[in-house]
């Protein structure tokens, strides 16, 4: 099948293209991955991750630099606690596995750790694999993998992900772990961060079972990967590590059907005019026009989960967007996509009286104007002082309630 | 979001200024509210760094932990932090009045009326943000077990006295806070977010700068303009012009400030500690001085700013008047910080960590009664937000256009007036729905019988034609009661011609649910009848906790 090979090799080549010459493609991290499931339908995104563009020195470049950041106080804590976790051959990490994950099996008294230490990510890849195939030989034992590297097909190219720890269990069967370091107070924790983990655990869940299913053959089924995967957290406010099963199954599904969809980056860069670059070396104005070549769908959420957010924000403000105001606005405004498309449909210039949500609009615009005191034709155009007290609105033209 | 607040929020974007989506102030502000600004470390669970409190906004007390590692430092925070809301709170629990409870009698098992002392007022604090609000119940629930040395003397680490007091306090009010309409702890965007769309998102609206940049811009900008940078402008330095609300701080400001000055504090403490006579460590306690204050200056630089916009956000909401059924929210508040000011006084122990199932029923079903008595009232109290309603159907105001005497059936006649109300509003009327009407600040019931056409054409259907919509339709409705009790209705409890009314088909008043049993009869289903109160132990310390 010489195709499809060299359908990727020139997919490879069109995206190297895209990253500019001499730019190292930016990997892809599970962080990345999950993010991609928050904000599915934006082109943008996708074809700039598939091809391996640092986004933040995009978003830079584009003079609209990104706000993320991490405090060297809150990586030294997660460092700290991480290796607490792990400490004494990951002892206390597997008592947390038995106990939360599989009762059934028999106590984790010693455990392997292989060794995984190799040559660049491929050769940590393989490493993965070998100790994986190894555990799975082992079988009635515990195995430890710490920081293991798994490569998952994205795109045609790989990206090489590194959990914090992978448990094979006696039975053969393997646990992703995530060792996080906001606290479990009372037995529960930030739900928007367990969100977050559980989505970047569902990545890494998919890598090993890709592993998986190279691994079996007509003596010995694939290994089962299990959906549930452990959440290590400290305990209230000790640094005392606590753990909870977390079921990634919905995670899971949602970033598979991302990633398949993800392969179409092939479409949207058949889509893109020849000679467009991202690199961040070139002058503001020529990125401007490349970014803007591919579109995108920003919403608010993008703000916490994307580089890019800011200039994409300032873009949808200009154009007048409506969904820079949240995704739930446009579910009452049916056609009308702009603020001045529905400000003129609200004030009765334009838009059919017939359609519901033009309709639906008048009305709202009158009963506002009404409580207001104002002229519903006025809206939108008049800068009323905010803050003043509400007699000097005009409320004596308010309907009592009586 | 209704389609009028969208409305609201898309006027703000092409004016560049915040739009009012309330007429009335609908929370109540005390006079003299405890503003608290805190910060948090990075990556600590709730470690504080240091706050600005205060019920003066031009004196701020100004509170730092030098070194948040350190348990020492983080207890003289917590000890400082007592010794102000503490004897804040104390003011509001001495002013008392009397008043009357309902109790079940013990012996008789009947209610009875019981004479009970309430707070005159109640305390009040203001955070910037929901984040600040979350850190609130954190710290409540980090001090609310400790023991101090006199509870316990064999506790490894004791608490400075007052520290697990102030822990029961804060839990209250973050624990209030969850109550839909209370005032008792407010943050301030979720007050001004209350009062006026701007034209951004709410998720952008968590952002206090943003936020107050919409309703309040500079002479001569954009609410978008200057929101943005308050979002994102920096010095040369790198740091932001608008520092975050907290708790949380900015990456940049711990990465470049705050993390060398802990070091330089580190070094002058282990310095002085190594000091070999007194001259030397004179020296060294100047060294260690210096870094300090340095610290001091740090956590003001970031909090001030905060501080400052918390009281223009006061100012601002504050030129609102008070909506007419704030007050009766605001002494609810008032009962809820009179029960637990009792409570404390009975000895108590601390709120639990997790409630009993009959507890948490009884807080959901009350959140809930909450949650419906606020919306009632807010739209009773404002016209705007009635428009909300009125535009969802669940309202209808118009003029009465006739009104024809009308008696029931039965032994006694009693007036039932038919009440004709011309109306644009399109509301959800079903067959004979009530209806009512704010009289006297009282529900009116009314019933509705039909629409007039349908009425005079004897159509079954009862339903009006799209062209009668359009002139607005006609609805008879009964008039039900508060008419009083003889045949003829009181004077001005039945509308005439030519009235302007406003009819609602939510009701006006809450009534609470089923009673759950006594907790004797509780199923075991639902956690069995509660055993002793056991109090419950606090945290097991370890050599590196961070609270």
């Amino acid at each position: 099948m010489p195709l499809p090979r060299t359908r990727g090799t020139a997919l490879r080549h069109r995206l190297a293209e895209l990253r500019g010459p001499d730019v190292a493609a930016k990997a892809l991290d599970a962080r990345a991955l999950a993010a991609l499931a928050a904000n599915p339908g934006c082109k943008r995104r996708a074809i700039l991750d598939g091809a391996g563009v640092n986004k933040a020195a995009l978003a830079s470049a584009l003079g609209s630099p990104s706000a993320f950041g991490q405090s060297q106080f809150a990586l030294t804590r997660g460092n700290a606690f991480e290796a607490k976790v792990k400490a004494d051959g990951g002892a206390e990490l597997l008592r947390l596995v038995h106990e939360k994950l599989d009762r059934g099996a028999e106590p984790p008294a010693h455990a392997r750790v292989p060794e995984l230490a190799a040559i660049g990510p491929e050769g940590r890849t393989a490493r993965t694999a070998l100790a994986l195939r190894e555990a799975g030989e082992a079988r009635g034992e515990w195995t430890l993998l710490d920081h293991p590297m798994l490569a998952l097909d994205v795109a045609g190219s790989p990206a090489f992900l590194e959990p914090d720890a992978v448990v094979v269990h006696p039975d053969g069967s393997w646990t992703v772990v995530e060792i996080k370091s906001f606290p479990m107070l009372d037995g529960s924790a930030d739900p928007a961060k367990v969100g977050a983990a559980a989505r970047q655990a569902a990545v890494y869940v998919l890598a090993l079972e890709q592993i998986a299913a190279r691994l079996a053959s007509d003596s010995a089924p694939a290994p089962r990967v299990r959906h549930r995967v452990l959440l290590v957290c400290p305990k209230d406010f000790s640094n005392l590590p606590t753990a909870a099963a977390v079921d990634v199954r919905k995670q899971r599904a949602v970033t598979a059907r991302q990633l398949a969809r993800l392969t179409r980056i092939e479409d949207i860069a058949d889509t893109l005019p020849d000679g467009i670059c991202f690199s961040p070396d070139l002058p503001a104005a020529d990125l401007t026009a490349a970014v803007e070549s591919v579109p995108a769908t920003y919403a608010p959420e993008c703000l916490s989960a994307c580089e890019l957010a800011f200039h994409c924000r300032a873009r949808s403000r200009a154009s007048g967007a409506v969904t820079s105001l949240g995704r739930s606005v446009r579910a009452e405004l049916g056609d009308l996509t702009t603020v001045e498309d529905v400000l003129s449909a609200a004030r009765g210039e334009t838009g059919d009286p017939d359609d519901p949500a033009v309709a639906a609009l008048r009305r709202a615009a009158h009963l506002r104007a009404e409580a207001l005191g104002r002229e519903a034709q006025a809206l939108g155009r008049k800068v009323p002082a905010a803050g003043q007290p509400a007699d000097a609105l005009g409320l004596e033209a308010v309907a009592p309630c009586r | 979001m209704s389609l009028i607040a969208t409305l609201a929020r898309l006027e703000a974007v092409s004016t560049g200024r915040a739009q009012p989506i309330a007429t009335v102030r609908h929370r109540r502000l005390s006079e003299r509210p405890l503003v608290f600004v805190p910060l948090t470390t990075a990556g600590e669970a709730g470690a504080p760094l240091g706050a600005l409190v205060g019920t003066d906004r031009d004196a701020p007390h100004l509170l730092v932990v030098p070194q948040p590692r350190d348990r020492d430092l983080r207890f003289a925070f917590l000890s400082e932090l007592a010794d102000i809301v503490l004897p804040y709170i104390d003011t509001y629990a001495e002013d008392v009045e009397a008043a009357e409870r309902n109790e079940t009698d013990p012996e008789t098992g009947k209610r009875v009326k019981v004479e009970v002392e309430l707070c005159a007022d109640a305390p009040q604090l203001i955070l910037p943000s929901r984040a600040g609000v979350d850190f609130v119940r954190l710290l409540g629930r980090s001090m609310r077990f400790r023991r101090t040395a006199e509870q316990d003397p064999e506790t490894p680490y004791p608490a400075p006295p007052r520290v697990p007091l102030l822990g029961r306090w804060l839990t209250h009010f973050g624990e209030r806070a969850r109550v839909p309409g209370s005032s008792l702890l407010l943050a301030m965007t979720d007050v001004l977010a209350r009062h006026w769309a701007t034209g951004q998102s709410t998720l952008e609206d968590q952002h206090l700068g943003a936020l107050l940049a919409w309703i309040a811009p500079p002479q001569g900008e954009t609410g978008a303009e200057a929101a943005l940078r308050a979002e994102l402008a920096r010095d040369a330095q790198g740091q932001l012009l608008c520092p975050p609300a907290g708790p949380a701080t900015d990456p940049a400001f711990d990465n470049k400030l705050l993390a060398p000055a802990f070091e330089r504090y580190d070094r002058a403490r282990t310095a002085l500690a190594a000091a070999e006579d007194g001259l030397e460590a004179d020296d060294r306690l100047g060294d260690l001085t210096a870094a300090e204050r340095e610290i001091r200056a740090l956590v003001e630089s970031r909090t001030r700013p905060t501080w400052d916009a918390v009281w223009r956000g006061l100012d601002l909401v504050r030129e609102l008047p008070e909506a007419g059924r704030v007050e009766e929210r605001w002494t609810r508040d008032r009962w809820s910080f009179t029960g637990h000011r009792d409570r404390v006084a009975a000895g108590e122990p601390p709120q639990p960590r997790r409630d009993d199932a009959v507890t948490a029923a009884n807080k959901l079903a009350a959140r809930e009664r909450e949650q419906a008595r606020l919306e009632a009232q807010e739209a009773l109290d404002d016209p705007l937000v009635m428009a909300g309603r009125r535009l969802s159907g669940e309202a209808f105001a118009g003029e009465v256009t006739e009104v024809v005497m009308a008696y029931s059936e039965g032994k006694r006649p009693s007036p039932r007036p038919l009440v004709t109300v011309r109306t644009d509003d399109r509301p959800h009327l079903g067959e004979r729905a009530k209806v009512f009407r704010s009289l006297g600040g009282k529900p009116q019931s009314a019933e509705f019988v039909g629409y007039e056409e349908a009425l005079d054409k004897g159509d079954e259907d009862g339903g009006v034609g799209e062209d009668g919509r359009d002139a607005g339709a006609l609805l008879v409705l009964r008039v039900l009661d508060k008419m009083g009790r003889g045949k003829e209705p009181e004077e001005g409890s039945v509308p005439e011609k030519g009235d302007l009314v406003c009819f609602t088909l939510f009701e006006h008043e809450q009534r609470g649910g089923a009673k759950l049993p006594d907790p004797e009869e509780t199923p075991w289903t639902h956690g069995g009848p509660p055993g002793e109160q056991v109090s419950e132990a606090a945290d097991p310390l370890t050599e590196e906790d961070v609270l």
